[in-house]
């Protein structure tokens, strides 16, 4: 307490120390002449006296010193002396000044507004209730490692399990909603009774679904999104217990899921409608074998590790498998904690712009520092004097510390507007996809990073001149008036220069590997053309539900010659399951001369396309051998397929695959294969290679069995390829087919191009900011190498004139400062090097970021390393020219 | 002169608060004078050092100020004891008193015996 009010008055003392003075000396005063009247009371002369005063005092202004340094907080003083003669420093040469700022501000800045997203992102709490215990829930199997879980066992697993707190799960599908103003597609999910009360989701009105109301064969129920309830209802109360029309049938509306309620995991979307996973009619639900896109979460008991359920769950499934060994051979649930699910994909991509920002920041604080080194040199008389009157080591080097704070401060509140600005940018550039996207915004933990990096920073380059304060003889520099030695600081300026160029060329050389592996990307056969193909959804009407099978198959021939007969659409084809990067299906199958496998593991496995003849021209898919599916192959004639290159090479080697049979496991017939395709590029341009199940399998739609034909009236796909551009397309087939019936919905239009697109926008992403701070990097340090050339050049300005009146070519002149410079940036060159090979080995080990191109690439390697020497030489050319200039009449006579 | 004592670290604000409870207010030269004649002139009291001393007592609350008029007629500034003075007075009177106690055992243990 007391000590706490000492402090309080202390800082009072620091703003009225002047009249305090005044005060103590007159008290001081008052004390001086008591001791002398009583000296001379004693005897003395005054004279005698005030000697004896004054010695037993121990000096006036001794006195007054310690007074006055009880009386404020003295180290407050001298920062606020070193404050503002630094202030005075920097407005004096406000071209250094602005040039450090600004540097200082775009290094801060991009590492702010980095630091934001990677915070928000990677740092920041989920935002439900214990999020910790929170996991996804997939079935590993063979071909997929996280695959889709089969409702009943989705139902053993939840029965059988003792570690979970709750398991739900949730399936996207979409329906067409009739009877509010137009047909339309909605996307729904369709989820259990414990999805929402898991994640701890309160509804807005009514309430959630109650435990069983997700099961088979109950009552039609729907919760609606909050923002559905505002458009569709206009946030009326009464919308609770009303009915909604989907797929022709009538679901009463529960409750309102939260506006703001989103998962943002890869199997979830947030929808505007939810339906209990029960009402699903697809009949595969009761299939043990069939995932259907199921996909769970689930909450971890209070106290249970991760490992601990999982291994709960390898027994759990271990049963199951015994129990139903012909379904469930080798399927095993799998928990994936539920952060890492979100960000697993963005994390190594984010963590390398991290790092490579820092290095950009680096690069900057290094121009800095020698920025500094100069005008320390051109200071080094004034710290000579001032150490002269008395100021020591540690107070000149707090004086330069304070300056370059200061530096870094201000440079740091000007980053931090160009962070607010850069990532609101950022956030444009970013993959669509990135999760939490609203979790991003400049936070106290933001403006923390912001003030810890420019203290970082400002001391960073501060403390590189003030360390030479240690080092150099300071009176070295009075002796020597304005020329003090330069061979030390040289080298370290030297030194700074070969550091930037080789920060410089691992971050050129990580952006051209980046450069390189999208330059390989668009080089890879897709095996199908991307101009002028759009996909999208189709819904027929709901009366088409269960009106049989010749129905459905006149439908589809209806629709697909309206679609086929707009104008500039040269081919058409319905697809159901699989569609190359946006969805896929397999299905399993023996070879004929096999005996029939005991089980699905025993089978072989294919990409499933169920297309019509169509496809093959709508896609620009090359035919290999034989025929495609035809319009004679319908549901009175043979079963037939076609198959892929892949498929053919593994299953029937050298053999001609034309005319084999096959047995698909959903039919009794065999199947025969009709024709050979090229390889179409399923899993997305980078991955596909590496995708263990490639084979391709195309079977037509009309062969369907009935069950099956019967879903494709819930929703396909359909495929165009059309001579106009996109929307325009999109437009004439919605008008063509609302003639044909207006309760039937076209939905989702996409073009291949931005499919593929989008598999790169990641990539595309860090590209461009690699790009850019390499770029920024690069600009940076020639500035740098620049700078120390010219300081070379003016510091040799005598010796090269000298040289010149003896007779030196000015060619020979030009060539010494290229070489100085040059040398520089070939020891950066072959450091950057070194470097960049340990560093994009980083990159490609934790990330799947290369493509194409190893991590020490020389073409690469190669490349970045001659841009850098020609920005290095270009940054040499000016200050070799100026060398070139020089008069050496003037040189000497100024000697 | 040659046998004086320097004044112990800390001690001297003890002795500051002890001549104010007995000498009621009094100015800093007072103080000084006052202080060398009780250790019988065998303490040097440096006398710049009391300055400061004061001011911190005065800071954390234990001394008060005000100007007046000294013997002389000579204006001076008089300092006097608070309550929280005489309080911390009587709080390092006992434990110093304490200290000399437990010194005094180890300086002469015969007398424990």
């Amino acid at each position: 307490m007391r000590k706490l009010r000492a402090l309080w008055m202390r800082i009072g003392g620091l703003f009225r120390f002047r009249g305090a003075d005044g005060e103590f000396s007159a008290e001081l005063e008052s004390h001086v002449a008591m001791h002398v009247e009583d000296g001379m009371r004693a005897g003395l002369s005054e004279e005698e006296a005030r000697r004896q005063a004054m010695i037993r005092l121990g000096g006036l202004e001794q006195t007054k010193i310690a007074y006055r340094e009880r009386q404020g907080l003295p180290w407050f003083e001298t920062l606020w002396q070193d404050a503002r003669f630094g202030l005075r420093m920097l407005v004096k040469s406000p071209g250094f000044t602005v040039v450090a700022v600004l540097t200082l501000a775009l290094g801060i800045g991009a590492n702010t507004a980095l630091f934001s997203v990677v915070n928000g992102v990677l740092l920041n709490p989920l935002p439900y209730p214990h999020a910790d215990e929170l996991v996804t829930v997939h079935a590993s199997k063979q071909n997929f490692s996280e695959g889709s879980i089969s409702y009943l066992n989705f139902r053993d697993w939840q029965r059988d399990n003792k570690t979970l707190e709750a398991l739900a799960v949730s399936r996207g599908t979409g329906y067409s909603l009739t009877g509010m103003g137009d047909a339309e597609e909605i996307r729904a999910e369709l989820v259990t009774s414990d999805f929402f009360p898991l994640l701890g989701v309160k509804p807005v009105m009514g309430r959630l679904f109650a435990p069983h109301e997700d099961e088979v064969g109950r009552e039609p129920l729907v919760m609606i999104s909050e923002g559905f309830w505002k458009r569709k209802f206009g946030s009326r109360p009464d919308a609770v217990g009303r009915l909604l029309t989907l797929d022709g049938r009538d679901y009463t509306i529960v409750g309102v899921v939260p506006v703001n309620f989103d998962l943002q995991i890869n199997n979830f979307r947030a929808s505007d409608i939810y339906v209990p996973i029960g009402q699903f009619r697809n009949p595969a639900l009761n299939y043990r074998a069939a995932g259907l896109g199921i996909h769970g979460i689930a909450r971890l008991k209070p106290g249970v590790t991760l490992e601990q359920a999982q291994a709960d769950m390898k027994q759990v499934s271990e049963r199951l498998e015994q129990i139903y060994p012909e379904a469930d051979q080798g399927i095993r649930a799998k928990l994936v904690p539920f952060k890492y699910e979100m960000v697993r994909n963005v994390k190594p991509l984010l963590l390398i712009l991290m790092g490579a920002v820092g290095f950009v920041l680096l690069i900057a604080c290094v121009n800095i520092a020698n920025l500094l080194l100069v005008r320390s040199n051109a200071r080094a008389q004034e710290f000579a004097v001032r150490s002269a009157l008395g100021a020591g080591r540690v107070r000149l080097v707090r004086q330069l510390l304070t300056e370059s704070l200061m530096l870094s401060l201000l440079g740091g509140a000007l980053g931090l507007a160009i962070a607010s600005w850069g990532t609101k940018l950022l956030l444009r550039l970013l993959p669509e996809k990135l999760p939490r996207v609203a979790d991003v915004h400049v936070s106290g933990a933001v403006l923390c990073f912001t003030l810890a990096v420019s203290l970082g920073a400002g001391t960073l380059f501060g403390l590189m001149p003030a360390l030479r304060i240690f080092k150099q003889n300071l009176q070295d520099a009075l002796k020597e008036g304005s020329r003090s030695a330069t061979g030390s600081r040289q080298r370290v300026q030297s030194w700074l220069v070969v550091f930037q160029m080789a920060t410089t060329l691992v971050l050129l050389a990580g952006a051209g590997l980046m450069i390189r592996s999208l330059m390989k990307l668009s080089e890879v056969d897709t095996g199908f053309q991307t101009r002028g193909v759009l996909t999208f959804g189709l819904q027929p009407t709901p009366t088409m539900i269960n009106q049989g099978p010749d129905a459905e198959r006149a439908y589809l021939r209806e629709a697909n010659a309206r679609i086929a007969a707009i104008p500039g659409v040269d081919a058409v084809s319905f697809s159901w399951a699989a569609l190359p990067m946006l969805s896929d299906d397999e299905d399993l199958f023996w070879l004929d001369g096999e005996a029939k496998p005991q089980n699905q593991a025993g089978m072989h496995w294919a990409i499933r396309y169920i297309v019509e003849p169509g496809y093959l021209p709508a896609m620009g898919i090359r035919l290999r051998k034989g025929r495609f599916l035809a319009a004679s192959d319908d549901e009175h004639a043979q079963r037939a397929v076609v198959i892929d290159e892949v498929f053919a090479r593994k299953f029937f080697g050298n053999a001609d695959p034309i005319g084999k049979q096959i047995h698909l496991e959903q039919y009794d017939d065999p199947a025969t294969v009709v024709g050979v395709v090229g390889h179409v590029n399923q899993w997305g341009l980078d991955n596909d290679a590496v995708n263990p199940l490639r084979a391709e399998i195309y079977q037509a739609m009309m062969q369907l069995p009935e069950q099956q034909l019967r879903l494709t009236m819930m929703g396909m796909d359909t495929v165009v390829h059309s001579r106009y551009n996109a929307e325009a397309t999109f437009n004439s087939i919605q008008s063509a087919v609302a003639q044909m019936n207006h309760e039937q919905v076209v939905y989702n239009p996409e073009s291949m191009e931005a499919a593929i697109a989008y598999t790169l926008t990641g990539r595309r992403f860090t590209m461009i900011l690699l790009a850019t701070f390499a770029g920024a990097a690069l600009l940076l340090a020639s500035i740098g190498l620049y700078g120390v050339i010219s300081y070379l050049v003016a510091q040799h300005a005598r010796e090269i004139g000298v040289r010149m009146a003896l007779g030196a070519d000015r060619r020979d002149v030009f060539r010494w400062v290229l070489v100085r410079g040059g040398k520089l940036a070939v020891f950066g060159a072959v450091a950057g090097v070194l470097a960049a090979l340990a560093l994009t080995q980083v990159i490609a080990r934790f990330s799947s970021l290369l493509y194409g191109v190893h991590a020490y690439d020389p073409w690469t390697m190669a490349g970045v390393t001659l841009v850098m020497m020609v920005v290095a030489l270009a940054a040499c050319y000016l200050p070799a020219r100026r060398a070139m200039e020089i008069d050496p009449m003037q040189v000497l006579r100024t000697e | 002169m040659g046998n004086k004592t320097d004044v112990w670290q800390g001690t001297l604000a003890l002795m500051v608060l002890k001549t104010l409870e007995a000498m009621g207010p009094i100015h800093g030269y007072g103080i000084a004078r006052r202080i060398e004649q009780t250790s019988g002139n065998l303490l040097s009291l440096n006398y710049g050092t009391l300055y400061p001393a004061l001011l911190k007592l005065e800071q954390e609350g234990f001394v008060a100020s005000e100007w007046g008029l000294s013997e002389n007629n000579r204006k001076a500034k008089f300092y006097k004891l608070t309550r929280a003075g005489r309080k911390q007075l009587e709080r390092e009177a006992r434990d110093w008193e304490q200290a000399t106690v437990i010194i005094g055992r180890f300086l002469s243990p015969a007398e424990e015996a």
